[in-house]
């Protein structure tokens, strides 16, 4: 469980940190009036969709915490067995990586207030999400043909798992970002799409950074990591 | 205090918000069924949470029955008791308390006590409902289909969750799982809102620090239950793999009635620990906001402000950050290192700190207060006598030398059903008592309540006080029939029979409580703005029940916390929040 007690305490680090920014040695019953509330006390100017994003990427987080807490539990069990890694798998990274940045170039022009970078940028990120996503689905056919099914051993469970559910996240992801690029396609004023467009990037960011923490895992180098610091330690 | 003109400060939403801003129920159907407004929301997600309680209110009478007169009904065979019980906690537990915790009490509170027009994303708000309601409506489908619900225990622990031998092996547990699937989404779509609307909605004045203790548990428990229902999450998916392709996540290599089954390796124990990582905290999820219920009626009908708001806040934060490092105490029998043990043990008693300032609070907040015995008042200090007593058997409990031989006996059921069943509930009732002129602008009759409170009270105590002593003799939990034994000796039978009959009485307290719901509603007294001569803003609201976009043009501006009550020289024995201190009247009126 080590994996989602870090995940916790990283996250009871940040609540400690915004907690200890909101005056909560204030005594409310010696205070009247409105003065008290003042200088960046009342919550910051951040628009609400923007805070409701990050508490989202927290719950994700710590949903895919928990699936590496249970991989590296049930992994040195004996009965694991390590599953080939089909090469297509680093080309869908590279997929992965493109999309992401396409979408904070979409939103550098988005900043610019350039109209048709940003939707270029967004048809790009989404159209190599969904090239990212077909290329998992095709990772999955050439583990299938060659025998290592879902349920012939833990690994190849786990394997499957992992992958679906990060792509049951960029799926929705493509919703959202299906909904911005139609807003700006009817000419939408960019005040509007700017935030939304933003928000889009920071969870192609986020899941492009589970993905690769989730592919070191995969592979194992996250394990040889771990290896070397402990002996480094010790 | 230094004076800034209001409308030169950023971050401070504006008093007046223009009308395209603010969702507008068009029909019937947007007004009423598809609303998004927090506070058509909030009753919805009640009336389904109090709907489907009722259904495991009968089954808890069903194992009572068993329980009080084994071989006397025909109609509930052993499998059946543990499709009872099984049903009966998980409704209890995820579909009633955090359903009418978070989604009732949370919805309706938070816009209305933080002084926001409505929750931040109220279309998100809505989706969580109906994802609720289909969770809702997949879990009492299990009852229906063939092999009836899942009697695997409401921890759902494999391999015998979805072995066969174990009652609803076929459908039920898959549906029990695709339920609490449904149920964490839908939750994450309501707890999103929940946290950005205390996070961001706030009106002008209101602090965190002049929040009433009751945002400040919901707050709290929603932000735990989005980190911990995750793991719940992650290990239903998993269970459901292992039962549906099977998958050997957590099924070990077994036999199966004679034959070696498909499965091979994997770990019970590893379910275990990803449950009660979300289970542990579950029950704080259920308790924050109690605690904080219970602090504002205190405060409220015994006239007196709260003592040690600043502790109780801070009390509230540590509770929910500890409540994520003790969940190994729910596993001491599981075969784990001793030191392993020892470590979880440590947490827990450390949890007692926090948890017992509360209660001080709480006493203190009552001494000397001018106490009305109010029936949301009588449920209060129910829940106070209620929590110390299922709070102190979890001091034996959180022991690993008391917890082996305590372990799996009815001394845990007494507990638990103590410290999370009868005292939120009570919280839940007092509430309701509390705020049901508010939602519906008339009072629920006082003579039924005091009925209700005392046959409840009593009741409660009856049924689960003596448990308390079966467990001792060493009783076990989860059997459909103790037969003769050694150790259980005839008058535990008969002190069964008798925990049987309260239990039946004080199901049919609810009744009359349900009874009281309908007719006040019609009936009631008229309740007017402010019954209770309460402080915090939801009882000032121009109209009662609060109206669309809940304040009329300007949103309430707030100048004290929440808990001015019997302030000396002051006119009345509360002071509102948004009451403006003498002399500020003009500038906080019309910024």
């Amino acid at each position: 469980m080590s994996a989602i007690i870090l995940f916790m305490a990283t996250i009871a680090a940040i609540a400690g940190w915004w907690l200890s920014q909101q005056r909560l040695a204030a005594k409310p019953w010696l205070e009247e009036g409105v003065a008290v509330d003042f200088r960046g006390e009342r919550g910051s100017s951040v628009p609400p969709a923007k805070i409701g994003l990050g508490v989202f990427l927290a719950v994700v987080g710590s949903l895919f915490a928990l699936l590496i807490s249970a991989y590296s539990m049930r992994n040195t069990m004996v009965d694991w067995r390590e599953l080939p890694l089909p090469k297509l798998l680093w080309i869908n990274t590279g997929v992965l990586i493109i999309s992401s940045a396409a979408l904070q170039w979409s939103l550098l022009a988005a900043r610019r207030s350039d109209d048709e970078d940003m939707l270029v940028g967004l048809l790009v990120g989404g159209a190599s999400a969904v090239t990212f996503l077909a290329g998992q689905l095709v990772v999955w056919q050439q583990l299938n043909v060659a025998g290592y099914v879902v349920a012939s051993n833990p690994a190849n469970s786990f394997f499957y798992l992992i992958t679906a559910l990060h792509g049951l996240h960029l799926i929705g992801g493509l919703v959202a970002l299906g909904r911005t690029s139609a807003k700006v396609w009817r000419g939408a004023p960019m005040v509007q799409v700017r935030l939304s467009v933003e928000l889009c990037a920071i969870y192609w960011h986020f899941l492009l950074l589970v993905w690769l923490v989730l592919l070191g895992l995969l592979t194992g180098w996250t394990e040889n990591f771990v290896n070397i610091c402990r002996q480094l330690l010790t | 205090m230094v004076d800034i003109p209001l409308d030169q400060v950023a971050g401070i939403p504006p008093a007046e918000v223009g009308e395209v801003e603010l969702y507008h129920p068009r029909s019937w159907w947007t007004r009423y069924v598809f609303s998004q407004d927090a506070k058509v929301i909030a009753v919805q997600y009640s009336i389904t949470a109090m709907s489907i309680g009722m259904v495991a209110l009968v089954l808890s009478w069903m194992m009572r029955l068993q329980l009080g007169f084994p071989g006397t009904f025909s109609f509930i065979d052993a499998n059946q008791y543990l499709q009872f019980i099984t049903m009966h906690g998980m409704i209890m537990v995820i579909y009633l308390l955090t359903a009418l915790f978070l989604g009732g009490f949370g919805n309706y509170l938070i816009p209305l006590m933080v002084g926001a027009r409505d929750m931040v994303f109220p279309y998100v708000n809505m989706l969580s409902y109906w994802v609720y309601l289909l969770a809702v409506l997949v879990l009492a489908a299990t009852f229906f289909v063939p092999g009836g619900p899942t009697g695997a225990g409401w921890t759902l622990y494999p391999p015998q969750a979805i072995l066969s031998g174990t009652p609803g092996q076929d459908w039920g547990i898959v549906f029990m799982l695709a339920s609490l699937i449904l149920f964490i989404i839908g939750f994450t779509m309501g707890g999103l809102n929940y946290v950005v609307t205390v996070l961001q909605a706030r009106t002008r004045g209101m602090t965190l620090m002049r929040m009433p203790l009751t945002v400040w548990g919901i707050f709290t428990a929603t932000v735990m239950a989005l980190l911990a229902f995750p793991a719940l999450f992650v290990a239903s998916v998993m269970l459901l793999l292992d039962r549906l392709l099977g998958t050997s996540f957590f099924m070990p290599t077994l036999v199966e009635m004679g034959q070696l089954s498909k499965y091979g390796g994997g770990s019970p124990i590893l379910f275990q620990h990803l449950f009660w990582f979300f289970g542990h905290p579950e029950v704080y999820i259920v308790a924050l906001p109690a605690f904080g219920i219970i602090s504002d009626l205190i405060s409220t009908h015994a006239r007196k402000n709260i003592f040690g708001y600043r502790m109780m806040v801070w009390a509230i934060v540590a509770i929910g950050a500890l409540s994520f490092v003790v969940w190994a105490h729910h596993m001491y029998v599981s075969g784990m290192h001793p030191y392993f043990g020892f470590f979880f043990a440590t947490t827990t008693l450390i949890i007692a700190i926090p948890t017992a300032i509360k209660v001080y609070n709480w006493v203190l907040t009552l001494w000397r207060g001018d106490i009305h015995l109010t029936v949301p008042m009588l449920f209060a200090l129910g829940f106070i006598v209620t929590f110390v007593n299922g709070g102190l058997t979890g001091l034996f409990l959180g022991n690993v030398v008391v917890d082996v031989p305590l372990s799996d006996t009815m001394f845990v059921v007494a507990h638990f059903h103590m410290v999370m069943g009868i005292a939120p509930i009570m919280a839940v009732f007092g509430g309701i008592y509390h705020w049901y002129p508010k939602v519906t602008g008339r009072m629920l009759n006082d003579v039924l309540g005091k009925f209700h409170f005392w046959v409840t009270f009593i009741g409660a105590y009856a049924v689960f006080f003596p448990m308390h002593y079966l467990g001792l003799l060493g009783m076990p939990r989860r059997y459909h029939d103790i037969g003769e034994t050694s150790f259980v000796p005839a008058s535990a039978h008969d002190l069964n029979a008798f925990m049987s009959v309260a239990a039946l009485i004080v199901g049919f307290a609810q009744l009359v409580f349900l009874f009281n719901l309908v007719w006040s509603l019609f009936k009631g007294k008229q309740a007017g703005g402010n019954p209770w001569g309460a402080t915090s803003l939801e009882w000032q609201t121009p109209e009662t029940p609060p109206g669309h976009g809940n304040w009329g043009k300007e949103l309430p501006i707030v100048y004290r916390w929440a808990y001015d009550y019997s302030v000396p020289g002051a006119a009345r024995d509360f002071v509102p929040q948004n009451e403006p201190p003498s002399g500020v009247v003009a500038q906080g009126a019309h910024p």
